[in-house]
C-alpha cells in the first residue's frame, strides 16, 4: 500500500515547527476595523511518525481544532512551518496544495453535515476520485465503482448501502461513509476532528474499533483531537495537552496519562469521569477555578497561572518553555519536577462527596 | 422578608428505607402522532425518587429518557400524548389543571437544561431572571427577592454575585450561565430538580465544577435529583441509584455501585463494554452490534433482542418485564438475565457473537 511507504522510515511524516496562527478580532463600526488579534495557536511543535497515532486534547478554545485546520492549509499559519514527508505546505500555492491533500485527508466530527444529504453514498465516495482524475475504466491508476465497493467493505459496509442517502443510515454508517471518503486517495495521513463525539456511545465503540483496525492495515498516520480523554487514551501512540494556544505537555500515552507533571494535565484527568462507582467515590478530584481566560488577552506568563493553585510570582512574569527534563516527556511549568499537586494549596480541593 | 431556607438537612442515601417517596411514575407512555406513523417515545415507564436521592436515568439517544422528564413537568407540546400515573408527593400530577402544574413546577419541581443560552431569556439581565424567578412562586417584594437572587448566586459559586445580577446571559461563559440556571432552579428550594444534560454541552473541568456544584446546592436545599445523561462516568460518580433505558422503557435499575460492578441485562453489560478504559487502551472494544431501533417500528419482543447475542426464540416473541434480579433493589427487564450472571465481562458476551435472524447462542 502506498501508504506504508514513503521516504525513508525514519523521517517524520509530519514535522510542525513554531506553528502560530493568529485571527483579526474586528470592531463593531461600520468599517470594521481590526482593534486586536487572537493568538489561537502559538509556538506549536510536533512530529508524527508514519503509522503513528498523536493525540491533542485540551478544552473549548484551546486552538486543537485550529492547529489541524494549520496542518492542512485551511487555515494559513501566521508563521512556522509545517513540513509533510519532507515538503513544506506553508509555502505552497493552493493548486500545488490540491496535490498534496491526495496524502493528508480529514474526517469531521459530524458526519451529518460533511455528507451531502443529496447525493447516495456511492456518489460520496467516488467523489475524491474525480476530483483528482482517478476516476474512469482505462488509463493507469484509474479506478471505478469495483474501489468504491472495496472503500465500503474496508470500513464494513455493505454495497447496498452504496445506493442509499445519508439520511437512511444510522450515525455510526454515516461516520463509516466519511472515512470511506477520506480512504479513497489512499493518504498517508488522516486528521481526524473529534471522529467519534457526535455517536451514541454503543455505537462509538464500533468506530474506534474501525479506526485501530484501518491503521494496522493501512500504515496510516493519524493526527486526532478529541475532548474524551478516554477515547484519546485508547488510540494514541503519543499525546500533546493544549491549552489556551500553546502546547503544555507532550509524551507517551503512558508518561501523559500515568505521569502527568503539568498540573493542568492533572486536573483535566482528574476531572474526567469514569464509568467506574468505586473509583468515583474515592477520586480526589482537582476542581480548578474560574473559567478559560480570553485569547484576546491571555494571561502574561505561563497562560494557565490565574487557574493553577501551584502559581507564584515567577509564572507571571516569565513564560515557561516546553523543557524535557525526564525522557521524551516535555512540560511548560516552571515547577513541573513537583510531582505531587500538594492539598492544602487554597484553590485546590478534593472533591466533596 | 427572605424565604426560609431551614430544611432537613442531612442527605439520606438511598438504603435507609425511610425516605420518603416524593416523585412516582407509573406506567408512563408518551406517543407523538407523526407523518411517518406513531412515535412511541415512552412506553411503560416507572419509577420511583425518594427525599435527597440522586436517580441517575442513563441511555442513548432515542431512548425516551427527555421525553419522559419532559412530560413529568408537562412541557412537551400539545400533540403529544401522555398517559400513565405521575403523583408528587401522593398528588396527581397529569390531571391537574394547567395553574396548579404552574405553580408545582418550577416552585416543587424545578428545571435544569442542557443549554443554558437557549433556557435564558437573551434581552433580560439574570437578576431580573431570578427575581422573576421568585416573584412568580412566592409574594416577596422586589428588594427581598433581589437579596434572594444573590445568595443563589453565591451559592453556586459566581464570583461578585451582586455585580453578576446585571450582566446579560451573553456577558458570561457557558459555565457561569449553567451556574445561573443551577441557580434559578434552586431560588424556590424545590424538592426535586430534574437535571437533562445538565454538563453535555461543557468542557470536562468545567463539567467538574458544575457537578460540585449540582451536589452543594442540593445539599444546601435539601432536594432530590432526577440526573439524565448518557455519560455513564457522570452516572457513576454523582447517582445513588441508576435507571437505564432503552427503546422507551427501563431495562435494568438498581443501586449505582450494584448495576455497574455487576448488570444483568444485556444492553447494560453491552454500554459498560463500550467505553474506552485505562485497561482498554490498545487493545479491543466490544461495541454492540447494530444500532437502536426506530421507534415508529419496534421489532416484536424485546426491542433489543436484534442486537443482543442472547436474543432466543422468546426474545423476539415477548417483551420482558421488569422482574426482580438478585434482590436489594436491581431490577432488570430480559428473559435471560440469570445467564448474564455468570459472565459479567461484555467481552466475553460480546466476543465473537453476532446476532442473527436465527438468534444467538443457546
Amino acid at each position: 500500500m502506498s501508504a506504508v511507504g514513503g521516504p525513508g522510515e525514519h523521517e517524520h511524516l509530519l514535522d510542525v515547527r513554531d506553528l502560530a496562527v493568529t485571527f483579526p478580532v474586528k470592531g463593531g463600526g461600520l468599517l470594521r476595523r481590526t482593534i486586536g488579534h487572537v493568538q489561537a495557536v502559538s509556538g506549536v511543535s510536533f512530529t508524527l511518525a508514519p503509522g503513528e497515532t498523536l493525540g491533542i486534547v485540551g478544552e473549548s478554545g484551546c486552538g486543537k481544532s485550529t492547529t489541524c485546520r494549520a496542518v492542512l492549509q485551511l487555515h494559513r499559519p501566521t508563521a512556522g512551518s509545517v513540513r509533510f514527508a519532507g515538503r513544506e505546505l506553508t509555502t505552497l500555492s493552493q493548486r500545488q496544495l490540491r496535490a498534496v491533500r491526495r496524502d493528508l485527508q480529514i474526517v469531521f466530527q459530524d458526519p451529518y453535515a460533511s455528507l451531502n444529504p443529496t447525493m447516495p453514498v456511492n456518489d460520496i465516495v467516488a467523489e475524491p476520485l474525480k476530483i483528482h482524475g482517478r476516476w474512469g475504466r482505462t488509463g493507469p491508476g484509474r479506478t471505478g465503482p469495483d474501489r468504491v465497493a472495496e472503500l465500503l467493505r474496508i470500513v464494513g459496509l455493505t454495497p447496498e448501502h452504496g445506493n442509499r442517502y445519508p439520511h437512511e443510515i444510522s450515525g455510526g454508517q454515516r461516520q463509516r461513509v466519511g472515512l470511506a471518503r477520506a480512504l479513497a486517495l489512499q493518504p498517508r495521513l488522516l486528521v481526524l476532528d473529534e471522529p467519534v463525539s457526535a455517536l451514541d456511545v454503543s455505537v462509538r465503540a464500533g468506530i474506534v474499533n474501525l479506526l485501530a483496525d484501518l491503521q494496522d492495515r493501512l500504515g496510516l498516520g493519524y493526527l486526532l483531537i478529541a475532548h474524551d480523554l478516554s477515547v484519546v487514551r485508547h488510540l494514541c501512540d503519543r499525546v500533546a495537552v493544549m491549552y489556551l494556544g500553546r502546547i503544555v505537555e507532550t509524551g507517551t500515552r503512558d508518561d501523559v496519562y500515568t505521569r502527568p507533571m503539568h498540573p493542568y494535565t492533572r486536573a483535566l484527568l482528574s476531572a474526567a469521569p469514569t464509568p467506574d462507582p468505586e473509583v468515583e467515590r474515592r477520586r480526589e478530584r482537582i476542581i480548578l477555578a474560574g473559567d478559560v481566560p480570553s485569547p484576546v488577552n491571555p494571561p502574561s506568563g505561563c497562560r494557565f497561572r490565574t487557574r493553577c493553585g501551584m502559581a507564584r510570582d515567577r509564572c507571571a512574569s516569565e513564560v515557561p518553555a516546553l523543557v524535557d527534563r525526564a525522557g521524551g516527556h516535555p512540560v511548560a511549568c516552571h515547577f513541573a519536577e513537583i510531582r505531587e499537586v500538594p492539598r492544602d494549596v487554597d484553590r485546590t480541593r478534593p472533591e466533596q462527596r | 422578608m427572605a424565604v426560609p431556607r431551614e430544611k432537613p438537612g442531612p442527605r439520606n442515601g438511598p438504603g435507609d428505607g425511610g425516605a420518603e417517596t416524593l416523585l412516582s411514575v407509573q406506567d408512563l407512555t408518551v406517543r407523538f402522532p407523526t407523518a411517518d406513523g406513531t412515535v412511541d417515545a415512552v412506553r411503560g415507564l416507572t419509577y420511583t425518587l425518594a427525599a435527597h436521592e440522586v436517580l441517575g436515568i442513563v441511555g442513548e439517544s432515542g431512548s425516551g429518557k427527555s421525553a419522559s422528564s419532559l412530560a413529568v413537568l408537562g412541557l412537551l407540546p400539545p400533540t403529544a400524548r401522555v398517559a400513565g400515573t405521575v403523583t408528587f408527593r401522593g398528588r396527581d400530577v397529569l390531571g391537574m389543571r394547567s395553574g396548579e402544574r404552574r405553580s408545582l413546577r418550577g416552585r416543587r419541581i424545578a428545571m435544569i437544561f442542557q443549554d443554558p443560552l437557549a433556557a435564558l431569556n437573551p434581552v433580560h439581565t439574570v437578576g431580573d431572571q431570578l427575581v422573576e424567578a421568585v416573584r412568580a412562586h412566592q409574594a416577596v417584594s422586589r428588594k427581598a427577592a433581589r437579596a434572594r437572587a444573590a445568595d443563589m448566586l453565591d451559592l453556586v459559586g459566581l464570583p461578585r454575585p451582586e455585580g453578576s445580577l446585571g450582566a446579560y446571559p451573553h456577558e458570561l461563559s457557558g459555565g457561569m450561565r449553567q451556574r445561573v440556571l443551577i441557580a434559578m432552579a434552586v431560588i424556590n428550594e424545590p424538592d426535586v430538580i430534574i437535571a437533562d444534560e445538565p454538563t453535555t454541552a461543557l468542557d470536562v473541568t468545567v463539567q467538574a465544577q458544575i457537578l460540585d456544584t449540582l451536589i452543594a446546592v442540593k445539599d444546601a436545599v435539601a432536594a432530590a435529583i432526577v440526573l439524565i445523561t448518557h455519560d455513564l462516568g457522570v452516572i457513576a460518580g454523582m447517582a445513588d441509584r441508576v435507571l437505564v433505558m432503552y427503546a422507551g422503557r427501563a431495562v435494568e435499575t438498581g443501586g449505582t455501585a450494584r448495576v455497574f460492578a455487576s448488570p444483568r441485562m444485556p444492553y447494560t453489560v453491552g454500554l459498560l463494554g463500550s467505553v474506552p478504559t485505562p485497561d482498554s487502551a490498545g487493545g479491543q472494544l466490544w461495541p454492540i452490534p447494530g444500532a437502536p431501533p426506530s421507534l415508529i417500528d419496534l421489532p416484536e419482543g424485546c426491542p433489543f433482542s436484534p442486537r443482543c447475542p442472547l436474543a432466543a426464540d422468546r426474545c423476539r416473541q415477548e417483551e420482558p418485564r421488569l422482574v426482580p434480579a438478585d434482590g436489594r433493589g436491581h431490577h432488570v427487564a430480559c428473559h435471560r438475565w440469570a445467564e448474564v450472571a455468570g459472565r459479567d465481562v461484555s467481552a466475553d458476551l460480546f466476543r465473537g457473537l453476532r446476532p442473527g435472524p436465527t438468534g444467538g447462542p443457546g
